[in-house]
């Protein structure tokens, strides 16, 4: 046979049933899966430096710049697993300079641009502005000049000057919160707009997708909080953990119902598609859906917090808790991305077979590119923590 | 008493001015001339494509010398298929009109193409042979005639 064919009939040994030809090969990898990961991290993680802004939760006040520097870490490499997907990347600019008004896609690029523009830069920058002059002076050489530049050459620190840093601040932060809604609920749309697929088709995906990106943003800022006051040898403020604690519970409540109630909607209705969906969420997506996400992200986290808003003894046992919690609650985002994505790829569009997926290692959509674009954000992270540290700032409220 | 500007509201306006005018000049260099023309895509890209070497002739090419082949054609179930599906493309052939210009395929594997077996494949739609079966050894010119394959060879 030729070789073209002999692999064709290789493939085809791997899918179940009546599949269509282009339904062997999955077009959306592991890239695809980080994607949504790591822009439900930055939505989640503004979210929750909101509260103290806006909201006032003072307790959180430590977080919010860990919060908002996490955010911009994640979101400065937010749109790269897309592009790395590519075929031909360097093409993708033009997504930007000709955008098509019927492109979901091609809009986002503007919603992503607006988010990083105009609330987390410009939030940041009115934020530390006074800090970065102060810095501008203290400093000496290159340091000198790097926080002028930042500063834009702005060194008016009045009393009357920083009244607005405050004021312009808090607008943005207000503009911010839809916002952030909008770029991740912008992220659901574009799977839950998919209408020929029953997997990912229904308007609760953009809620759906919010809420597990506020549960996994709160998370990680939670676990950067935790482990850099490790690094810093200061003790952490189990006050803050049990604030953090607290949301992370009710938005993991809000997350469970929504999630739950999608479910039980689609098992009420029963679609014709609902039999392969059954064989899919008790077959090929046993592990991550029941097992990964279900038990591991969402149950035992859920009743741990429940456990920790009454149980305030032995304070290192509590601080244990809350990290593994973080941890526990990423690795069920996570699966989530992955049963959303992979899952809704792997049963025919026919209804009456499957295909399967071989995660490679190597290559543009392989583990390791995946593994890259993962760890990046903590080294943009470390980076702008050692370059605007925020317990080095100039407190200027009281 | 002048009114108090605050100064990081001017600076951030000029920053932004020069982003998005930098975008904008960028943009008109990077978008091609003719895009948008006629819709959101590069007209010029049509013209490029007419340069392009023609390779298939279509079946009216072929019926202008092969009218037997159409006759014979037209009354069995390969009627649907254009002559460069199995031939390849025929351009070359239908000015050169040698024969070493187009293809002539026999083999049992190249039939196999269409009519193996394949799960994929709907068996209402193209029969499908199992060729570790079906009279091994023999090439299916042998006994089909390709261009009416119901019509059995003696």
């Amino acid at each position: 046979m030729e070789p073209q064919y002999q692999n064709l009939y290789d493939i085809l040994a791997n899918s179940q049933g009546y599949i269509f030809p282009n339904e062997i090969d999955l077009q959306w990898g592991i890239l695809i899966v980080v994607y949504p990961f790591i822009t439900g991290l930055v939505a989640g993680a503004f979210i929750l430096a909101s509260l103290e802004r806006v909201f006032k939760v003072k307790i959180l006040k430590p977080t919010y710049q860990i919060a908002l520097l996490t955010a911009l870490s994640f979101l400065l490499v937010a749109t790269m697993p897309l592009i790395s997907h590519l075929s031909q990347p360097q093409r993708a600019y033009e997504i930007m300079i000709t955008p098509h008004s019927s492109s979901a896609m091609a809009i986002f690029g503007f919603v992503y641009l607006w988010y990083l523009a105009v609330v987390l830069l410009l939030e940041i920058w009115f934020d530390y502005r006074h800090s970065m002059v102060v810095w501008s002076n203290e400093k000496k050489g290159v340091m000198k000049w790097v926080y002028k530049i930042l500063t834009l050459g702005v060194s008016d620190i009045s009393p009357q000057a920083l009244k607005w840093d405050r004021k312009l601040g808090y607008i943005i932060t207000v503009v911010g919160i839809p916002s952030a809604f909008i770029l991740h609920g912008y992220v659901g749309f574009i799977f839950g707009s998919i209408k020929a697929n029953p997997w990912w088709s229904t308007p609760l995906m953009p809620i759906i997708f919010l809420f597990s990106a506020m549960v996994s943003g709160i998370s990680l800022v939670l676990l950067v909080y935790m482990i850099i006051s490790y690094f810093r040898k200061k003790t952490i403020d189990l006050n803050v953990l049990d604030a953090i604690g607290k949301y992370l519970f009710f938005v993991l409540i809000l997350d469970f119902t929504l999630e739950a109630l999608d479910q039980i909607h689609r098992i009420y209705v029963a679609e014709e598609s609902f039999e392969i969906i059954k064989l899919l969420v008790s077959g090929k997506l046993y592990l991550t859906l029941f097992i990964s996400q279900g038990l591991v992200g969402t149950l035992i986290p859920l009743i741990t917090l429940a456990f920790l808003q009454f149980y305030k003894h032995k304070i290192k046992v509590r601080k244990t808790m809350y990290f593994i919690v973080g941890i526990l609650v990423l690795i069920g985002v996570y699966s989530m991305r992955w049963n959303v994505v992979i899952g809704g790829q792997l049963f025919s569009k026919s209804f009456s077979g499957f295909t399967s997926f071989k995660l490679g290692l190597i290559g543009l959509d392989g583990t390791l590119m995946a593994a890259f674009w993962l760890i990046l954000p903590i080294g943009i992270l470390t980076f702008l923590l050692w370059l605007l540290p925020p317990w080095k700032m100039v407190d200027e409220e009281e | 008493m002048k009114r108090y500007i605050p100064p990081q509201i001017p600076r951030l306006a000029l920053a932004f001015a020069i982003v998005i005018s930098l975008f904008l000049v960028l943009r008109h260099l990077l978008i091609p001339d003719t895009f948008g023309k006629y819709g959101p895509y590069r007209a010029a890209s049509m013209d490029d494509y007419s340069t392009i070497e023609i390779h298939y002739a279509g079946q009216q090419a072929c019926f202008e010398c092969h009218q037997d082949i159409e006759d014979l054609k037209a009354l069995d179930v390969h009627s649907g298929i254009h002559c460069e599906t199995c031939h390849g493309p025929g351009q070359k052939h239908s000015t050169s009109a040698e024969a070493a210009d187009i293809l002539k395929p026999t083999g049992r594997e190249f039939c196999g193409n269409c009519h193996m077996m394949n799960a994929a494949r709907q068996k209402d739609a193209v029969l499908q042979v199992d060729l570790t079966k079906h009279n091994i050894g023999k090439n299916c010119t042998e006994c089909h005639n390709p261009h009416q394959p119901w019509e059995m060879k003696k």
